[in-house]
């Protein structure tokens, strides 16, 4: 250590001089590094001038040793603050240097979509959740007993006729595809303990030929309640709130008489849309009235007991005026572009 | 059923100024939909004109035009020239004139215009053209209609072309309402205006008797007697070759029937006045008496339509000596149907079974007006009436004379009254009817009510055959009081359990697949047997399936018994439509019949009351099984190509990727295997199974198309699939889970690169590592599978990474590392793997 400068208040100062004109001038981490090393590190002036507080006599080794502790202590104040303050432009640069157009970032995968069959499916069946009601659901290929005969089709009624039904080979097997989800009605008071809340989504089929405003599958959801002391004043509350959950709460309906041999009375059911393209009007929807008692007793009911309400409309009709769709073809094409346009949401 | 409004206000009071649309609204409140309205599509100036003379000019085309002058009267200015190409007419004729202005039915607007070197002032109308009827061989002269109006007059009013109809949808219960007497009915009940019936206005009791007729019916149908009432009744001294006056021609044509002789006419105008359709005989033509029968075997008509047909034993039949001659209320026969030169006429107006019509209608596929009536059921009490109206409209009309021949059988039974209870209306309806209202409606519906200890005793009116218990009674105190008036009350379900645990797990499943990039969609379920073949059975031997026998398109006759062939035709349809990188899915159910099986039932119970266990029990197996599956189909790319990112074409690893996030949508993990499936490709198809309390179960395949077959479907080479049978996994996943507690102890982890030989498959490897790495391993990934130097050219090298844990202290390496070995001691007894280092 011959080298080195006598230990004294001068040198001392210089050393840490010296070392702050090296901390100010570092400008990146490695020359910080290198300032590390000739400054602070074992070998650097002031470290050196520490060594020789050993051999300073008694008497001053307090004074000296106050002097260099206070100069380290200085300079490692202000190497870590240099320290921070280059690590913190580096940070800046590298963040600057990593920016990216957020907007042509690649985002691998797909986005999927649910049919919006499914989805009104869905919603509907929660709307009677709600409310108590359970789901409910039939086989699509049935037997005539359940989608006909039960249901208070007479065999030669001219209504069993008009239903256009696919029938199952060989035709005397009396199997068909269901043509409405009434059979699931029958099946539901069956095998249920009374009193029976349900609704029953499902696929129908008729021979209809595809085209715009028909098709030979479709869906429909079902409603029926049987219970002591059901009026059709149960029947029109239930469909007036589901109609206001589908349409908002301007929506009301309108009972029509009409004929369907399972419910007597039976009633069209129109829906006031109030957000219809091209303004509020009054839309055919499905069909209602209280269960014919015929139906009550194929199901082992006794309707001096109970008395009942049903329901049933068309989903993709209830679709095509909700959410302004021209042609039916669309719900069967499985065209991308059809189920995207709704995305996970209906 | 098309209404003219004139005619409906013959038999009730419309509403002052009511418009079609008016009468609508009101048949709508009673139940009977409105369908449409129909005009005469025409506009004046239309007037009677006399044709004072007229020039012939002979054209260079070949034909001959009428130079006219014709009178059209001072108010239309005075006398006109019109030029004329028809010839059916001489000087002093009136004529129909439509003058500049008017608009004809097309639309055809008239105008004054230049031809044939003069300027026509306007043109003389044909029957056609104003849309009266289909006369078209010349212009309409207004003699030949028995009309002499005054010149100058307004031609519209004078033929009835100022009348318009109502269309109403009437339902299967309402036969009555087929008439203009029915609805007119209708409608008083839903204004309150006064109906006058038409049965009223005629001599229902004329006596006529001493025709021979004889109801003969060995067969009936389902105990039915097919024929309850026959009326007939002679006419002699028709002129048939009259024409039909204007006003009958003009409700017949808004009614949707042509005009085609004076006697027809009469006769359809009766069946759209009563509702009774009526059959007019050319009474020379009839040979002896008429027998009601059912046809015999082999029996042929040659019905009016001039169609043989070939009877069946069930067919009712009009017979007379010569043999049939009419397909009871269906259509009559071709040989004693009434022509121009008829001059005797036997009216006809029976009542037929229902049922039988309905039948013999749908048999030879010949709905008619007259069988649509019957079907739907005629007033019994109305033949009499209607054919009293048809013999006073042959009287007045076709200058015939009433004979007392004629005969009159009258079987019916009368309507049986029905018990109804006190307040049972109110306690349906849920409106607080009076019993004073209940009685005032069903006695305006024509019913006969009598007051009783328990309430009332209704007895139906004869046109209604419909009410027949209590709940048709409500309905009509509820439809005549008006639907408006039901009040609105939420009933209160008892408390519900929300979805099943299915229900909620196929949802699961439908959102799993749509938030791991999958697109819904929804199929068709008809296929082809091929189809079925292809994708029903892994094997590609035929499957069974059912078979449609009214396939509305012959080609897809059978129901799917995979939702693989709508995938792939949907898939067509989106890559023909540029939508070329694929990743769809659905959720379906197939109908799987088991081979031997014999589906279907014989027979049918009765509808109206429950059937004995046995019997449901036969019914529900008569159904064949309907399982729920899921599919899905890629194609294209996985993800496009982006900046810094290749695109990532579509394959195998995806539908492996779905089937993952389908078993875990329904917590149940998915095993697989290398499989074999005849339409996927040998070396790139997955057997999927599950674990269950049984052993592993089979859930379906994924794979790649066999390349052939996408080619042949006109698809890339890398078609992939995935389709599992959704309720066998929803049944093999844990209703409840045990999970073993979390332990936060350090993990430690580790690789394990093994040599094994290279067709040992590394699910085998890794469940060995698993089991014999024991309890202590937490977690083990394959992340490498390595092939080349430093490993046998029949081996390769897979690396798994090893993730260790202790529930209760932190594991040292020394523990990991012998749990490590211990998983590859067991591969090595299994497989002979050894450890690479």
């Amino acid at each position: 250590m011959s080298d080195s400068p006598e230990l004294n208040e001068e040198s001392v100062r210089a050393a840490v001089a010296a070392a702050l004109a090296a901390v100010a001038a570092a400008d990146d981490s490695a020359a910080l590094k290198d300032v590390r090393a000739q400054h602070l590190g074992e070998h650097s002036p002031l470290a050196r001038l520490n060594g020789q507080l050993r051999s300073v006599p008694n008497d001053q080794k307090a004074t000296l040793g106050k002097l260099v502790g206070a100069a380290r202590g200085q300079v490692n104040q202000a190497f870590a603050a240099k320290e921070a303050e280059i690590s913190a432009a580096e940070e800046r640069a590298q963040l600057a240097a990593e920016a990216v157009d957020v907007t042509a970032v690649a985002v691998p995968g797909r986005v999927g979509a649910r049919h919006p069959l499914s989805l009104i499916q869905e919603k509907v069946s929660d709307i009677f959740i709600g409310m108590g009601w359970e789901i409910a659901e039939g086989p699509e290929l049935e037997n005539e007993w359940f989608n006909f005969d039960a249901l208070n089709f007479d065999e030669d009624h001219p209504a069993r006729a008009m239903q256009d039904t696919f029938f199952v080979e060989p035709v005397d097997s009396h199997l068909v595809l269901r043509t409405h989800t009434s059979p699931v009605q029958v099946r539901s008071l069956l095998e249920r303990e009374l009193p029976v809340y349900i609704v029953a989504p499902g696929r129908v089929f008729r021979t209809d030929e595809i085209d715009a405003t028909h098709l030979p599958v479709f869906s429909q959801i079902e409603g029926l309640a049987v219970d002591k002391g059901l009026t059709m004043a149960h029947l029109r509350g239930t469909l007036e709130h589901f109609a206001r959950v589908m349409f908002g709460d301007e929506a009301k309906i309108r009972l029509r008489p009409n004929y369907f041999p399972f419910t007597e009375p039976s009633a069209e059911l129109d829906v006031w849309h109030p957000s219809a393209k091209g303004g509020a009007r009054w839309i055919e929807w499905g069909g209602c009235g209280m269960i014919n008692a015929n139906v009550l007793r194929a199901a082992g009911v006794d309707p001096e007991v109970y008395t009942g309400f049903a329901f049933g409309m068309g989903l993709e009709r209830t679709l095509q005026f909700r959410n302004e769709l021209s042609d039916m073809r669309d719900f069967l094409e499985g065209d991308l572009r059809f189920s995207h346009a709704f995305g996970m949401v209906v | 059923m098309r209404v003219p409004l004139s005619w409906l206000a013959e038999y009730v009071d419309l509403l002052p100024g009511s418009t079609p649309e008016d009468v609508h609204a009101a048949l709508v409140k009673v139940g009977l939909e409105e369908e449409a309205i129909h005009r005469f599509e025409l506009s004046g100036p239309i007037v009677v004109g006399q044709v004072l003379e007229f020039v012939e000019e002979p054209q260079s085309n070949g034909k001959t035009i009428r130079w006219c002058q014709v009178d059209v009267g001072e108010a239309n200015g005075g006398v006109r020239g019109i030029v004329c190409g028809a010839h059916n007419f001489a000087p002093g004729d009136k004529v129909v004139v439509t003058l500049p202005g008017a608009v004809l039915p097309g639309p055809f607007p008239i105008a004054a215009r230049k031809t044939y070197g003069h300027v026509s002032d306007g043109m003389i109308a044909s029957g056609r053209e104003l849309g009266l009827n289909d006369e078209h061989a010349g212009i309409l002269v207004l003699s030949t209609l028995g009309l002499d109006p005054e010149v100058g007059s307004d031609a519209i009013t004078l033929l009835g072309l100022d009348d318009a109809a109502v269309e109403v949808n009437v339902t299967p219960d309402r036969g009555y309402a087929f008439s203009i007497r029915g609805i007119a009915r209708e409608y008083a009940h839903a204004t309150g205006a006064a109906f006058r019936d038409p049965v009223s206005q005629v001599d229902a009791d004329a006596l006529a008797d001493g025709f021979p007729l004889v109801i003969s019916d060995d067969a009936p149908v389902r105990g039915n007697v097919g024929a309850s009432v026959f009326v007939a009744r002679a006419v002699e001294g028709v002129d048939a070759t009259r024409p039909t006056p204007p006003w009958l021609a003009a409700r017949l044509r808004l009614a949707g029937i042509r005009s085609l002789s004076l006697p027809v006419d009469i006769t359809n105008y009766v069946m759209l006045e009563f509702g009774q359709p009526i059959h007019g005989y050319d009474l020379d033509k009839l040979s002896g008496g008429i027998t009601v029968r059912r046809a015999q075997p082999g029996e042929k008509l040659t019905t009016l339509d001039g169609v043989e047909r070939e009877l069946h034993p069930e067919d009712l039949l009009i017979t007379d000596d010569s043999g049939a001659i009419g397909l009871a209320g269906v259509m009559g026969g071709a040989e004693t149907e009434m022509s121009g030169t008829t001059t005797r006429v036997l009216v006809e107006a029976a009542n037929f079974d229902p049922v039988s019509i309905a039948r013999t209608a749908r048999r030879h596929k010949l709905p008619s007006e007259a069988s649509r009536r019957f079907e739907r059921g005629v007033d019994p009490a109305v033949a009499e009436a209607a054919a009293a109206r048809v013999v006073q409209l042959l009287e007045r009309l076709a200058g015939g004379h009433a004979v007392p021949l004629g005969a009159r059988i009258h079987n019916e039974v009368a309507p049986q009254p029905i018990a109804l209870a006190e307040g049972y209306v109110a306690r349906l309806i849920g409106v607080d009817y009076g019993e004073a209202e209940v009685e005032r409606t069903l006695t305006a519906i024509g019913a006969d009510v009598a007051k009783t200890d328990a309430g009332f005793s209704v007895t139906p009116p004869s046109w209604r055959p419909d009410l027949i218990d209590a709940a048709t009674l409500a309905e009509e105190v509820a439809r005549v009081g008006g639907y408006d008036r039901i009040p609105s009350v939420i009933p209160v379900a008892p408390p519900g359990r929300g979805l099943t645990r299915e229900q909620q797990l196929r949802r699961q499943a439908a959102w799993a697949l749509a938030g791991s990039g999958l697109t819904e969609v929804v199929a068709m379920p008809f296929v082809t047997a091929a189809q079925n073949n292809a994708f029903g059975s892994p094997t590609g031997e035929p499957v069974p399936a059912v078979k449609l026998a009214n396939a509305l398109d012959a080609r897809v006759p059978f129901l799917r018994t995979s939702l693989l062939p709508g995938l792939l035709d949907i898939a067509q349809r989106n890559l023909s439509r540029g939508l070329t990188d694929l990743a769809i899915y659905e959720l379906g159910l197939v109908f799987r019949p088991v081979a031997g099986v014999r589906y279907g039932v014989d027979g049918l119970p009765i509808g109206n009351a429950r059937p004995d266990e046995a019997t449901l029990a036969a019914l529900n197996a008569s159904i064949p099984p309907q399982p729920r599956y899921a599919a899905g189909l890629f194609l294209g790319n996985a993800s496009p190509k982006q900046p810094g990112h290749a695109a990532v074409a579509a394959g195998l690893s995806d539908a492996l990727a779905a089937v993952r996030t389908l078993g875990a949508s329904v917590g149940v993990e998915i095993h697989v295997r290398q499989g074999a499936h005849a339409s996927l490709h040998p070396g790139r198809t997955a057997e999927l199974f599950v674990q269950t309390a049984g052993g592993e179960e089979n859930v379906g395949y994924a794979g790649e198309l066999l390349p052939a077959l996408a080619a042949e479907l006109d698809l890339p080479r890398v078609v992939a699939v995935f389709e599992a049978d959704l309720g066998k996994l929803i049944a093999a996943s844990p209703e409840q889970l045990e999970v073993a507690p979390i332990s936060s102890f350090p993990a430690a982890t580790q690789d394990l690169s093994l040599v094994v030989p290279r067709d040992l498959p590394a699910a085998d490897v890794l469940r060995a590592v698993v089991e014999g790495a024991g309890a202590l391993l937490e977690h083990a990934q394959l992340v490498d599978d390595y092939r080349g130097q430093g490993v046998p050219a029949d081996a390769k090298s897979l690396t798994f990474a090893l993730r260790f844990r202790a529930a209760d202290r932190t594991l040292t390496a020394a523990e990991a590392s012998e749990a490590k070995l211990d998983g590859a001691a067991l591969a090595g007894e299994r497989f002979g793997a050894t450890v690479r280092e």
